[in-house]
């Protein structure tokens, strides 16, 4: 009985003086050096072009239009979050589907046509498999070298620009891997597509 | 050939930059100067007077067992209240509301365990001061405790003849300020400086480039843009072995982990502190070899883990290929099965990261392991139902480990006719009794929780897939709690009051019953006296002991699991191939 005496109030002291410390002390520091020194990073990396912003480079937006560049399958959800007017507003998740079941089999074999249909030009040539699945957030601002290249030509084609004017344009906004070797090569869907309807220029 | 570079830098440099912290760590625990100590000893003398500790207070095992519990059920108690009362509460500008009681129970179950299984989407359902004020907390006292535990079993291991196993307060005080905050600092900083979000201000919406259409005739033209407090809790959350997210999609949400680099931080900080402890052990028990031997133990098993993670990855499956519709192969992409994965990680990446997280107790997530081959998926399945003792989480890891080897040594001893010792002491059946309950707590809890969960008709409605990878989620459920891991086959809806209930429970259960026989036998071996070693002792430092403990461990968990198993991952790779 002594003993829980002795040792409640100092657990209950410790935890609120823990609580100051590393919830608040710690995320506060944390916070003003973060703000301080990265600042556009620290706040979601938004796309701002005069005054409109026009999206995070870091989540994905889905594009269907021929002329744009198409990223990872999107499993969007627009009932979780709504804007001050209450309209739904776009996020996306998951779809931790499990890529071994017949289920799967037929819902990539109706991407498959989908793809292929807009992509005449590529017929006989398998698709790079980022076009046709769903990424690990739902939100892969993302995709492979490969699948932005089986789309040049169908952007050329609607765009009026050349093949070449894709490609650079694909370039500018291509990362490698980190120092040659970490991750993978990606390129930036929003980036791409903004500079192709001429509103990101740098 | 890229993919084999990864795989074996990864490994290079966490043990790398584990082998200095092991020795930091050391002396940490054992009090002595450190870099830090001019900066930090007058806050932990300050801690110190402000809670009337004693540092030189030595606890007996039972004190010692009593302030981790103690301490830990007023944790619970004001976590759960905190949910419970968010919206009452400042810093919440989305408004969302206080959560239900069986949701506010489990979460706080998962975050005081160390287990960080999480029934919900932090961006959906928790205020940042929620986020902040409780659940970062725990990520550092939940690892704090471990490691002070880990620190009373390696003393009683080496004291002779004495009743005390350490100060409890001083051991947790040094852990955190020594230890994670400042490295937690460093990784988060780091982190932002890749895009993890750091701030306090509401979500931002933001206008889509191509608005979509609904079916009900609605336009959305906005997509909502989370914020949040994140890379303070990110970096904590890997550092301290915890892994709940902040945001749903956990490290895989371009939020919480956006680059290579970012990623190649918080992957190695996921396993740095539970390898370096490994060589903490080796230097307090005076005996490297003893340290290098559990870990070499550990790794071959985590070696073995991550090659057959990352061939299944890598084959991808038929459904995927299509009979060659869809490339899986060719050049200027990751190829293999990329459902669930990161363009920017690919397959190296994210496999390298799964085997470490289950093999942790960390059970963050860069890639969505309901989407694994049903081989692939098995395999972190089997590291969690294994204990988690191929490094496993934060102090709790190693001391689970150390029970294993404590059972090897008494079946090894059986085999000789000798009696068992351990680091010079006798092991008996008193010590016997106690490695058991570390050793079977998490079959158990597994066992049972998912047997009662398949009897019940509603769990059918909580599952994402069909089929034997329907039982697969729910097992992966059951696994991830009663292994303290914390991650999951995140289509499984384990937010109804039964699962949140009694996953909870399996957490504390798991958690504290190991805890407690730890520090039992902490007790027990500080009063023993040492024998000396003769021509007939086991060296358990030599290639033989440490086959022998790897076949324990996997003994163990094979003959626990195998049937479940054959249910889920195997039925269904079985399935596949017909």
């Amino acid at each position: 009985m002594k003993t829980i005496k002795e040792v409640v109030p100092r657990a209950i002291a410790f935890f609120l003086m823990m609580t100051l410390l590393c919830g608040g002390l710690y995320t506060l520091v944390v916070t003003g050096a973060g703000q301080l020194l990265f600042h556009d990073k620290a706040n979601g990396s938004i796309v701002e072009v005069d005054g409109k912003k026009y999206g995070s480079a870091l989540l994905a937006q889905q594009f269907t239009d021929t002329g744009h560049l198409w990223g990872r399958i999107m499993n969007i959800d627009t009932e979780t979050f709504t804007d001050e007017d209450g309209n739904p507003v776009m996020y996306a998740w998951a779809s931790n589907l499990s890529p071994a079941s017949e289920e799967y089999k037929e819902l990539i074999a109706e991407r498959v046509l989908k793809i292929q249909e807009a992509h005449p030009d590529k017929a006989g040539v398998p698709i790079p498999e980022d076009l046709v699945t769903c990424s690990g957030s739902g939100l892969d601002p993302h995709i492979s070298v490969a699948a932005a290249e089986y789309q040049i030509q169908r952007i050329a084609r609607n765009t009026g620009r050349s093949v070449d004017e894709v490609q650079a344009i694909i370039d500018r906004y291509t990362t490698g891997r980190f120092l040659g070797i970490f991750g993978e090569p990606t390129v930036n869907v929003l980036k791409v597509n903004l500079a192709l309807d001429g509103i990101l220029t740098e | 050939m890229n993919s084999v570079l990864q795989y074996g830098l990864y490994i290079a440099i966490l043990v790398l930059l584990a082998i200095p912290l092991g020795g930091y760590i050391a002396k940490v625990m054992r009090g002595e100067k450190v870099f830090l100590t001019r900066v930090l000893a007058p806050c932990e003398r300050g801690v110190y007077r402000l809670l009337r500790v004693k540092q030189e207070e030595d606890m007996g095992w039972k004190k010692y067992a009593g302030c981790a519990l103690l301490f830990s059920a007023i944790c619970l108690a004001v976590l759960m209240v905190l949910h419970m009362i968010q919206n009452l509460l400042p810093l919440n500008p989305e408004g969302l509301p206080g959560t239900s009681w069986h949701l506010a129970f489990n979460t706080a179950a998962s975050f005081v365990t160390n287990t960080n299984w999480q029934a919900y989407s932090g961006e959906a359902t928790l205020s940042y001061f929620t986020q902040m004020m409780g659940l970062t907390v725990q990520n550092f006292v939940s690892a704090a405790v471990g490691m002070a535990v880990l620190f009373a079993l390696i003393r009683g291991l080496t004291r002779v003849k004495q009743n005390g196993i350490g100060n409890f307060w001083t051991d947790v005080t040094r852990s955190i300020l020594y230890i994670l905050i400042p490295l937690s600092i460093l990784v988060s900083l780091a982190l932002i400086s890749q895009g993890v979000v750091q701030n306090f201000t509401p979500y931002e919406t933001v206008t889509l480039v191509e608005p979509i259409a609904l079916e009900n005739g609605t336009q959305v033209t906005q997509q909502i843009v989370p914020m949040g407090p994140a890379a303070s809790q990110v970096a904590i959350k890997q550092l301290g072995t915890n892994g709940g997210g902040f945001f749903g999609a956990n490290s895989a949400h371009p939020f919480e982990n956006p680059t290579p680099l970012s990623n190649l931080m918080e992957m190695i900080s996921i396993l740095v502190i539970p390898v370096a402890l490994c060589f903490t052990f080796g230097k307090c028990v005076n005996d490297k070899k003893q340290g290098v031997a559990i870990f070499l133990a550990m790794m071959i098993i985590l070696l073995g883990a991550l090659t057959v993670t990352a061939v299944q990855e890598q084959g991808g499956t038929a459904q995927l290929e299509q009979d060659g519709a869809v490339d899986i192969r060719g050049e200027n992409q990751a190829g293999g099965n990329m459902e669930g994965k990161e363009a920017r990680f690919g397959i190296a990446t994210s496999v390298t990261w799964t085997v470490f997280t289950t093999s942790a107790s960390n059970g963050s997530v860069n890639s969505m392991l309901d989407s694994y081959t049903p081989i692939g998926g098995m395999i972190p399945l089997l590291l969690m139902e294994l204990g988690e003792v191929a490094f496993g989480g934060v102090g709790c890891g190693l001391y689970g480990m150390l029970a294993f080897a404590i059972l090897t040594v008494f079946i090894a001893g059986l085999m000789v006719g000798r009696t068992p010792e351990y680091l010079g002491k006798k092991i008996e059946p008193y010590e016997m009794r106690m490695a058991m309950l570390i050793c079977l707590a998490t079959p158990v809890a597994i066992l049972i929780g998912s047997g009662i969960a398949a009897f019940l008709p509603q769990t059918a409605q909580s599952l994402n897939n069909s089929g034997a990878h329907g039982f697969s989620e729910m097992l992966y459920a059951y696994s991830s709690a009663g292994g303290n891991n914390g991650s999951a086959f995140a289509g499984f809806n384990a937010n109804t009051p039964f699962f949140n209930v009694s996953l909870g429970l399996s957490m504390l259960f798991v958690r504290f019953v190991p805890m407690v026989a730890a520090l039992a036998i902490a007790g027990s071996m500080a009063r023993k006296k040492k024998v000396a070693v003769s021509a007939g002792t086991l060296s358990t430092s030599n290639a033989m002991f440490i086959g022998l403990l790897i076949g324990i461990v996997l003994l163990v968990g094979a003959l626990s699991f195998f049937p479940a198993l054959s249910l889920g991952p195997i039925a269904e790779f079985v399935q596949g191939m017909a």
